[in-house]
């Protein structure tokens, strides 16, 4: 540990171009702590002048090994590691792996149970853009959009705390619906929320769509068309910048999403502006969403019945004996899934999260992979960045919307 | 007003040197932009405008090792950042402090397996450390005043 | 009308390379694949099926099962007729082979980079292949099953002491 392993050019010569080996082009390493890197993210840059020849991501760094860590835990016990994956969309991890087990073993989720969590996903989707808003805008020298943005963040978490106790790290859904149903103050704060948030999105508008500093760092950079960026493996905000409108929540829905009016924005170009532009429409679009859900929310339990899966309430265990021996079940064994493998895709703010969940029918998972989308959207970044500037680079790592914690698990 | 009743004629304040020292260190320390997972997140918050750490002297993050004075450990620091932790650690100029933010950094938090250093500690000395997964921006806060208390009672003996 | 299409392309591909199907897999439909047809397979979908999305490439350990003891899962999507359709493949050994498809999916490059990290298998035809989540001089391949989980025991009162003596504690005066 006290001796640092040296990554000679032997190594990595294979990566750079002809010129980097003669010693015409620089090699420039863009560290693991950086302001702009979005996380610990290290990238080998080949510079010709300022000019990127070529760049090669090295990651790796904020390798947790949750995946084998949650094969040694309980499927309940593994959910409170599934937060800290991605840690700006932490409740939507939470609603994938639920989402997984339940399909798995067939499990039923009330109504009131999918429109609250349909309503907390959205809230967490908008709270993740604005930590995107801020931090590109950021990085491009606008440091005013960072507070604001924080500012309207604070609302969600504070609805957040109020139903979980938690800010960001809530595991607020179990397999089969919620942990509990959320307070009597929930709908005033949401509504609260629904009826300041349009001026403040017109707000970000007015500051930066049409700012003419913006606009140069962002338009005609970072261009993908749509069929490099399929193959390419990008999905979501990335993906629909260049045009397919491909969004999981409407071609594969879940949670009741299908019951919900919603467009999906595209753009053009494919460029930084183009998924700037489409992320700022997709805040308008969960605002819609929320609307919706919260004006049908269904009254009813919020939890599934099934006591395989579900612990039974505290009142149920001085009156009946199964109630006893389930509780017993579940506390000291915890729940086994039916053998079995599935793969099970949601809509995460940054793309397609998927959770390939394998079951060898007893209490431990056989095998959690989460497919992250910032993973599979880094491999595209050489692809994105050639050809321009080193200042540039900052805006297109900002545009694909990376979280480390997502690309090393 | 209570600067003036003390100078008194001439405009002179009589303090110890201790005093002074620490009361600039502690009042203007400059963390450096270590933030690696969740409790970056937390950090930036503390940083922006619901619960400003300007207040307390730290304005600016500096992303630059030799510019700073404070290294926020905020996240979990695994095997493969472990040797640039200490790289940057040594880069920092004296006098400099570290605080361990959250679980991960402090003790390896929830994830206790073969990625993740089992706490901070391991690789460079730590001042303060912050509980919490991740700790709210008030317990932050809470970590840098106590921090500043540290700082203000060091002596001279401990510097020389 | 996907549904059709999934059930004339799985049906195309058991009669043209003899596949059957994996009664493991709950979602999507899983074919078994011996590891030299992937490629051949992955073609065929991707021409003639409009499977052009990679969505997921991973890998399940059955340690100690030993007959298969790999199974790598290739979890296919296409984008003109939403659906999706997965291969498994059966490996053995200690170090299996496996073919690259990075020619036909570009993001299959960094999952086979860490199915060689993390599992050990030895990808053959890949242009970069070199460790991408462990750091480069770490030995082992973590995500194995008889790989330890590196577990550090709790401090309790009883063992206080006997954990400190071992555990490393920073000084200031080390560089």
């Amino acid at each position: 540990m006290s001796e640092t392993y040296e990554v000679t050019l032997e190594e990595l010569k294979h990566l750079v171009s002809e010129r980097a080996l003669s010693g015409e082009t620089v090699l420039l390493n863009m560290g693991p702590q950086h302001p702009s890197t979005h996380g610990v993210l290290r990238l080998l840059l080949e510079l010709d002048g300022e000019v990127i020849v070529n760049c090669v991501p090295d990651i790796g760094f904020l390798h947790t090994g949750i995946e084998k860590n949650m094969e040694a835990k309980t499927y309940e016990k593994a959910a409170v590691m599934t937060d800290r994956l991605d840690y700006l969309n932490t409740i939507g991890n939470v609603l994938a792996y639920s989402l997984a087990i339940e399909r798995l073993a067939e499990l039923d989720v009330p109504p009131r149970a999918q429109a609250i969590r349909v309503i907390l996903v959205e809230l967490q989707r908008i709270a993740s853009h604005l930590v995107w808003l801020g931090t590109h805008a950021l990085d491009l020298a606008a440091m005013s959009v960072f507070l604001y943005c924080f500012r309207e963040r604070e609302a969600i978490l504070d609805i957040l705390e109020m139903c979980s106790g938690q800010r960001m790290m809530t595991t607020f859904f179990r397999p089969g619906g919620l942990w509990r149903d959320v307070p009597a103050d929930f709908e005033l704060a949401v509504r609260r929320f629904l009826r300041s948030f349009p001026a403040r999105i017109d707000m970000y508008h007015a500051l930066l769509t049409k700012n003419p500093i913006f606009m140069d760092r962002t338009r005609n950079i970072g261009r993908i068309n749509a069929e490099d960026a399929i193959r390419w493996g990008l999905t979501g905000p990335s993906l629909r910048g260049s045009g397919p409108s491909n969004d999981i929540r409407k071609t594969q829905p879940y949670s009741g999403y299908e019951q919900y009016d919603f467009e999906v924005p595209t753009g053009t170009n494919g460029d930084v502006y183009d998924r700037y532009l489409v992320r700022m429409e997709e805040l308008r679009q969960s605002l819609r969403i929320i609307q919706q859900a919260l004006d049908m929310l269904p009254v009813g339990p919020v939890r599934s019945n099934n006591r395989k899966y579900v612990p039974p309430p505290r009142a149920e265990l001085g009156t009946s004996m199964e109630a006893v021996i389930h509780h017993f079940k579940l506390w000291t064994e915890g729940f086994e899934l039916p053998k079995g493998a599935i793969y099970s895709p949601v809509e995460s703010p940054r793309g397609e999260l998927g959770v390939y969940l394998e079951s060898d029918g007893g209490p431990f998972p056989q095998r959690v992979h989460w497919r992250t989308p910032s993973f599979v959207h880094l491999q595209a970044l050489p692809v994105l960045s050639k050809g321009h500037l080193v200042a540039d680079l900052v805006g297109i790592i900002g545009s694909v919307d990376i979280v480390l914690g997502d690309a090393d698990r | 007003m209570g600067i003036e009743q003390k100078l008194g004629n001439m405009g002179i304040v009589t303090l110890k040197l201790e005093q002074v020292i620490n009361w600039s260190r502690a009042n203007a320390m400059w963390p450096m932009l270590f933030g690696l997972a969740c409790c970056a997140i937390e950090m930036m918050s503390a940083q922006a405008a619901h619960f400003d750490m300007s207040r307390f002297g730290m304005e600016l993050m500096r992303a630059s090792p030799r510019q700073s004075d404070l290294m926020i450990v905020a996240g979990r620091v695994s095997r493969k950042m472990a040797p640039v932790l200490r790289r940057l650690y040594d880069q920092m100029p004296d006098p400099k402090w570290v605080i361990s933010m959250g679980d991960c950094a402090s003790c390896g938090g929830v994830f206790n397996n073969y990625a993740i250093v089992q706490g901070v500690d391991e690789i460079v000395p730590v001042d303060v450390y912050v509980a919490g997964c991740p700790p709210r921006p008030e317990a932050l806060i809470h970590g840098i005043i106590t921090l500043h208390e540290k700082v203000k009672g060091e002596t001279l003996k401990d510097w020389a | 009308m996907s549904e059709d299409h999934l059930n004339k392309a799985i049906h195309t591909l058991k009669e043209r390379f003899g596949l059957r199907e994996a009664e493991i897999q709950k979602y999507p439909p899983a074919l078994l694949v011996p590891a030299e047809q992937v490629i051949a397979v992955c073609q065929t979908l991707n021409d003639e099926f409009g499977f052009n999305f990679l969505s997921d490439l991973t890998a399940s350990d059955y340690y100690p099962e030993q007959e298969p003891r790999f199974h790598a899962v290739y979890n296919l999507y296409s984008h003109e007729h939403n659906t999706r359709i997965c291969l498994r493949v059966p490996l053995n050994g200690d170090s299996p082979t496996l073919p690259t498809v990075e020619v036909i999916y570009y993001n299959a490059n960094w999952h086979e980079r860490e199915l060689y990290d993390m599992f050990g298998f030895d990808i053959t035809g890949h242009s970069d292949l070199r460790r991408i989540l462990m750091p480069a001089d770490w030995e082992g391949h973590p995500l194995r099953k008889d790989y330890p989980l590196g577990y550090e025991e709790p401090q309790f009162t009883f063992n206080y002491d006997d954990i400190d003596r071992r555990k490393h504690k920073a000084r200031y005066e080390e560089a």
